[in-house]
């Protein structure tokens, strides 16, 4: 009995958790379309609802009734599992995220290498689609999102191996209390913008949305899906990228610390301050996806393996010789 | 515990079933996907024995990295016709005996090593250094790596980084004749070099290519 209730205990707070997350995906798809909208002087969505809040649940109704078409000369299971895999893991890296000192569903020592084990575990769900497709175009955009994905993770890792030099811990809430006096977009901030741009690529965000170029690939590794599965794999971009958000606001914008540690910001609960955080990348995020061209392939991979990655390693020595001079350096 | 040991065999199971169907496969990409799945089960026993750290490289190394660029060489390859060839022609045999040397090899290599473990702690002086210090496992094996054994870590980075050049200069090869972009070129261009405004006489037109 015991071990039920623990189990019933836990299912409970991985619902409160997930479900929330589920319609701000839904929201955030809506709040894309519309400043991509904005900026270009048209509406966007506005006719469902108000403001055309509820476009992405008629969207994911309409999506539901639609017929689920698996091609016959595609691998079935391996087709079928692709977007269960990319949502399940855009899903479950949120347990570690803390939106408070104590509002965590899982506190493990090594949060931030599970966060970025999952993120590099999202290619797999592009690569099985654009395999198990057994088409031209899929094939070619997963290729090209392997490559993608695994130059740009590499800088990923070498500007969080920065951000753990400063805080001397693999855990969240460690590295979010380590910022009490100073955010690490202040120290750091070369770094915070070559995250921002990674992310971009991570994501498959314009500039990058090579994998699903649609004026060369139809819709890249997605071509072939269709109803309820292209809905999966739509859903688990847009997780990830609210994940990738979450990822740099806790990594250089103080997680769940309010700016000011005075009197009518502390009134505001943590979460609501990680929540405003995410929402303003999120924004540079959309704002990025109407104001820029798409990379050109080679530019892309130019960018990952000569500039980013030589850079960031440069800024590891930097930042690992300050704290060594002035003895700041983090040991317990 | 039941639940621990109900944990342990479910992983266990999936690691050495997906370990067997990873060469009883036909389908060479199915082969990858199964050792992707017994990676990620041998990742989850190491969490279990509280190897976190290691739980974690090995899902980042192994399965963000090594296993993505695996399937992206067996399916740009397309190896799948390839093995099926080696088995149905007659010389398969032939294959078969150097299979047999390095499997017992590594088997007795193995055997060596659990042995020594289990009968003679003594000779692994690890278990000395680690100890009960309280400490998260991220933290004291840095501490080892990073101090007794500074030397090893360091020569293993460098012999990585040689293979890696290594590869590089063997798989390189200049080309003539490739058009190439030189960024700071496009970037300095000038509007006075770039355009050019002609008088143009009526019904003259302009000749553009001398």
């Amino acid at each position: 009995m015991e071990y039920l209730s623990i189990v019933f205990e836990e299912i409970y707070k991985i619902l409160f958790l997930l479900v929330p997350v589920l319609v701000s995906v839904a929201m955030i798809v809506w709040l894309d379309r519309r400043v991509w909208a904005f900026v270009q002087k048209r509406q966007g969505p506005n006719v469902v609802g108000p403001f055309g809040l509820l476009q992405s649940l008629a969207d994911a109704l309409k999506y539901i009734f639609k017929e689920m078409i698996i091609p016959s000369s595609s691998n079935k299971v391996i087709f079928i599992l692709a977007p269960i895999v990319t949502m399940t893991l855009a899903l479950i890296a949120w347990a570690v995220i803390p939106f408070g000192a104590t509002k965590v569903l899982a506190d493990i020592n090594v949060g931030i290498l599970y966060l970025f084990a999952v993120s590099s575990l999202g290619v797999y769900g592009i690569i099985m689609g654009g395999w198990a497709s057994n088409s031209k175009y899929p094939f070619l955009g997963a290729i090209r999102s392997a490559a993608q994905m695994v130059s740009y993770e590499v800088s990923i890792g070498v500007i969080i191996i920065n951000v753990l030099l400063c805080v001397g811990s693999l855990n969240l809430n460690d590295i979010v209390i380590a910022q009490q006096s100073m955010w690490f977009v202040v120290p750091l901030f070369p770094m915070f913008v070559i995250f921002f741009i990674s992310a971009l690529a991570e994501t498959n965000r314009p500039p990058f949305d090579l994998p699903e170029a649609e004026a060369e690939l139809v819709a890249g590794y997605q071509t072939e899906y269709s109803g309820m599965m292209y809905a999966m794999f739509w859903l688990g971009e847009y997780a990830n990228i609210l994940l990738m958000c979450a990822m740099g606001a806790i990594l250089f914008l103080g997680g769940w610390l309010s700016p000011l540690e005075i009197f009518p910001f502390t009134l505001i609960p943590g979460a609501i301050w990680l929540i405003l955080k995410i929402l303003l990348l999120f924004f540079l995020f959309a704002l990025v996806k109407a104001i820029v061209p798409r990379y050109r392939y080679d530019q892309l991979m130019r960018l990952g393996w000569k500039v980013f990655l030589p850079f960031s390693l440069i800024w590891v020595v930097l930042t690992a010789s300050y704290l060594f001079y002035f003895n700041l350096l983090p040991v317990n | 515990m039941i639940a621990h040991s109900i944990f342990f065999y479910t992983f266990s199971i999936i690691a050495v079933v997906s370990a067997i169907m990873v060469t009883a496969s036909k389908n060479t990409v199915h082969s990858v996907f199964f050792l992707i799945l017994d990676f990620i089960s041998i990742s989850c026993l190491f969490i279990m024995i509280g190897a976190e750290f290691l739980g974690m490289i090995m899902l980042i190394v192994y399965v963000g990295a090594v296993a993505v660029l695996f399937l992206f060489v067996v399916m740009m390859l397309n190896v799948a016709q390839q093995k099926n060839q080696w088995f149905a022609a007659k010389d398969s045999s032939k294959h078969i005996p150097v299979g047999l040397i390095i499997s017992t090899l590594i088997f007795v290599e193995i055997i060596i090593v659990i042995g020594g473990w289990k009968y003679k702690p003594e000779i692994f002086d690890i278990n000395n250094s680690i100890g009960q210090t309280g400490l998260s496992n991220t933290h004291s094996l840095g501490q080892i790596l990073y101090t007794d054994y500074i030397h090893i870590f360091q020569i293993s980075g460098m012999i990585l980084l040689v293979a890696m050049i290594g590869a590089i200069v063997l798989t390189f090869r200049q080309r003539a004749g490739v058009k190439k972009q030189s960024y700071i070129k496009q970037i300095s261009r000038e509007r006075a070099e770039g355009v050019e405004v002609l008088e143009i006489e009526t019904n003259k037109g302009v000749r553009i290519d001398d």
